[in-house]
């Protein structure tokens, strides 16, 4: 039996998503922008999941442009503000946001942008005073995540989004963590941008969707035909669109349910935190994600500990460099200036509306096995600190 | 997840030799250790020897490993491969005795090897009374900070391994890999260690031929096989056979085991290319 708990890396297909797109494969393959009507039963059929998702978050449906993924949308969202405002020149995003975001950062540094990369304390948390230091008359875009994928910490985006209006720039949330596990109200909110991406939560790979508050302006990062209003050429994947408005439907049916999603969480830390001795929760103490913790199991190292899990059959994820061609460990985990001890043996559980309490339970069972089984082999372990170099390193986004 | 030979994960599994040797007060033998790197890297090992003082033989070795599974596994097997040798055969032991006695690393992963190798040459030389020199004390020496490696010690992994460029000096010394800002020192290091003129082709194949023969115990082991068919330049064309010819992961086997082990044991710049 698989214990699947890294539900932030990607979840399963909901068989109902996949009930809903299957006839969009076989029965119902016309081109959406077909005038025929076999292709205008297809497009009616986007234009639904088109309102699925928009009532997901609170969104208008025509503020909803489909892409491939949550990188294509947060690519599209910093590059269409910076044409925005051609002559403004900085942007400020955080020093713990995805890949997509930083590399495209430090691309659009090469071509002469400016870019402050905002620290986070211990917590996982933002200081907004940092932020409201950095913003200038200069600034075009400000990109923040909603919720961090690594240790579901949820930054305060309505408030960073009011001091970014002040500036008068634009402002853009990767949500891809967030959407479909807290509630998320666009109507009233600050943000002009915000990405998404339907694996998270249940849907296929390989879609996801931009939201691009009416008014706002707009620049494709796709140029081709007329498709989503002339904001994102190439033919519609409708199969993967229909899975996303019904998966879109299905979170917002599930969402009160992310309460005992919540209850499963807490209960593995509290149970690994009596039962573990030197472990700590990286983000305690910041709001985060229901479903994600991430636990640090100090003079351990993380691959270890995910590899006699995967014999388990329980699948999670690591900060560890380990796990990546990188040598450094998490980027996120350094940037909240956890000791080396930490960061090399942390791991991230991930749960879903699927997870079961016989699994955490099983988790439990395993999981003070192995951390001992690691210490015993380890220099480091309890009994024995002497040899223990916490070299800490200035985290500069490379 | 890395795609790890048969022998590392039984080492990682069931390591042995794990923990540490006391020193029981007995006058014909000596406890030596030696410990590389530091928490902060990620690895580290403490390893214990127990020589016999009259013979100079290793007749016990334990060892204390953080790291990931195949430093684990370096570790468990450095301490079988020593015990019973005397210190001046054990010293001959390289990095890459470590690597193929484990079937071969992952090249990102060849810096566990050379971890067991330095601790090993330490344990000896702290026996003998040889002082290490201690680069990491001395910030000036050293070429990369974040990871703590002084010019020295690239150079003799460099010249050991017959390393050829920075990602390759990343994966067996970390060297390079934090801030970045030592590769282009590190590339004069690389472009100073001119290795011996190159090996005729006759040469060349001999040496393809006795790799690949090394390597077909542990493909045969999984029922499947492999045989040299020809050599065009870089290119080593080889047949799989057996359950490497039909298995869905013969392109693992292929470019993670074989053309691996060809590049660190013949040449960087082979390919290997089944026909």
């Amino acid at each position: 039996m698989t214990i699947y708990l890294d539900n932030n890396a990607t979840t399963q297909v909901d068989e109902r998503v996949l009930a809903a797109m299957l006839p969009y494969l076989t029965e119902f393959y016309g081109n959406p922008s077909s005038m025929h009507r076999f292709g205008g039963q297809v497009a009616k059929a986007v234009q639904t999941a088109r309102e699925q998702l928009a009532d997901l978050i609170g969104a208008l449906p025509s503020e909803i442009i489909f892409t491939s993924c949550g990188t294509e949308g947060n690519n599209a969202a910093i590059r269409s503000a910076l044409a925005t405002f051609p002559d403004r020149k900085h942007i400020i995003t955080t020093q713990v946001e995805h890949a997509c975001v930083l590399n495209l950062c430090k691309t659009l540094e090469k071509q002469g942008y400016r870019v402050t990369y905002l620290s986070v304390d211990s917590r996982g948390m933002l200081d907004l005073m940092e932020l409201e230091a950095a913003l200038t008359g200069d600034t075009a875009v400000v990109s923040t995540m909603y919720a961090n994928n690594e240790t579901g910490v949820i930054f305060p985006v309505e408030q960073i989004g009011a001091l970014v209006k002040s500036y008068g720039a634009l402002f853009h949330v990767d949500a891809v963590q967030a959407v479909g596990k807290i509630p998320i109200h666009l109507q009233n909110s600050t943000i002009d941008f915000l990405t998404l991406s339907g694996h998270k939560f249940h849907a296929p790979k390989g879609v996801g969707a931009l939201f691009v508050r009416r008014g706002v302006r707009f620049r494709p990062l796709l140029i081709g035909g007329h498709q989503e209003r002339n904001r994102r050429g190439g033919t519609e994947n409708v199969a993967g669109i229909v899975g996303l408005g019904q998966a879109a439907l299905l979170a917002q049916q599930h969402l009160a349910q992310m309460q005992s999603v919540q209850a499963l969480r807490d209960h593995l830390e509290a149970s690994v935190l009596r039962t573990i001795p030197d472990t700590v929760v990286n983000g305690q103490g910041s709001p985060r994600l229901p479903n994600t913790t991430n636990i640090g199991f100090k003079y351990i190292e993380g691959e270890a500990i995910l590899l006699l899990l995967d014999r388990e059959g329980i699948c999670a994820s690591s900060g560890s460099a380990c796990t990546s061609d990188s040598l450094e460990p998490s980027h996120v985990l350094r940037a909240m200036g956890l000791p080396y001890s930490v960061l090399h043996g942390s791991i991230r559980f991930s749960l879903s509306r699927y997870t079961t309490e016989a699994e955490v339970e099983q988790l439990l069972a395993v999981l003070p096995g192995i951390v001992a089984q690691l210490r015993a082999l380890s220099p480091f372990n309890a009994a024995d600190q002497g040899w223990i170099e916490e070299r800490t390193q200035a985290v500069v986004p490379k | 997840m890395w795609n790890y030979s048969e022998k590392v994960l039984e080492l990682f599994y069931h390591p042995r030799n794990q923990g540490v040797i006391e020193d029981q007060g007995e006058p014909e033998y000596a406890v030596s250790r030696g410990e590389v790197g530091s928490i902060a890297c990620g690895d580290a090992l403490r390893l214990h020897l127990k020589i016999e003082i009259a013979s100079d033989k290793i007749v016990d070795a334990k060892f204390q490993t953080f790291g990931c599974t195949s430093a684990i596994a370096s570790s468990s097997a450095l301490t079988e491969m020593v015990k019973g040798l005397t210190l001046d055969e054990a010293l001959a032991i390289t990095n890459r005795d470590i690597a193929n006695y484990l079937g071969g690393l992952p090249e990102q992963k060849m810096h566990c090897s050379v971890m067991g190798q330095e601790a090993l040459e330490k344990a000896i030389y702290n026996y003998r009374g040889i002082a290490l020199p201690e680069h990491e004390e001395d910030e000036g020496s050293l070429v990369c900070t974040c990871f703590g490696v002084s010019g020295e010690r690239l150079r003799k992994v460099i010249k050991e391994n017959r390393l050829t460029t920075a990602e390759q000096v990343m994966s067996y010394v970390k060297a390079g890999g934090g801030c970045g800002s030592c590769l282009s020192v590190i590339d004069d290091i690389l472009a100073s260690c001119h290795f011996p003129a190159g090996m005729t082709n006759l040469q060349k194949i001999n040496k393809i031929q006795t790799t690949l023969e090394s390597l077909r115990p542990y493909l045969q082991a999984d029922g499947g096989d492999v045989e040299l068919f020809d050599v065009e330049n870089d290119r080593v064309l080889v047949i799989l056979k057996g359950a490497c010819g039909s298995c869905a992961s013969s392109l693992d086997t292929l470019k993670g085991l074989i053309e691996e082990r060809l590049r660190q044991e013949v040449l960087a710049s082979l390919t290997v290319e089944a026909v």
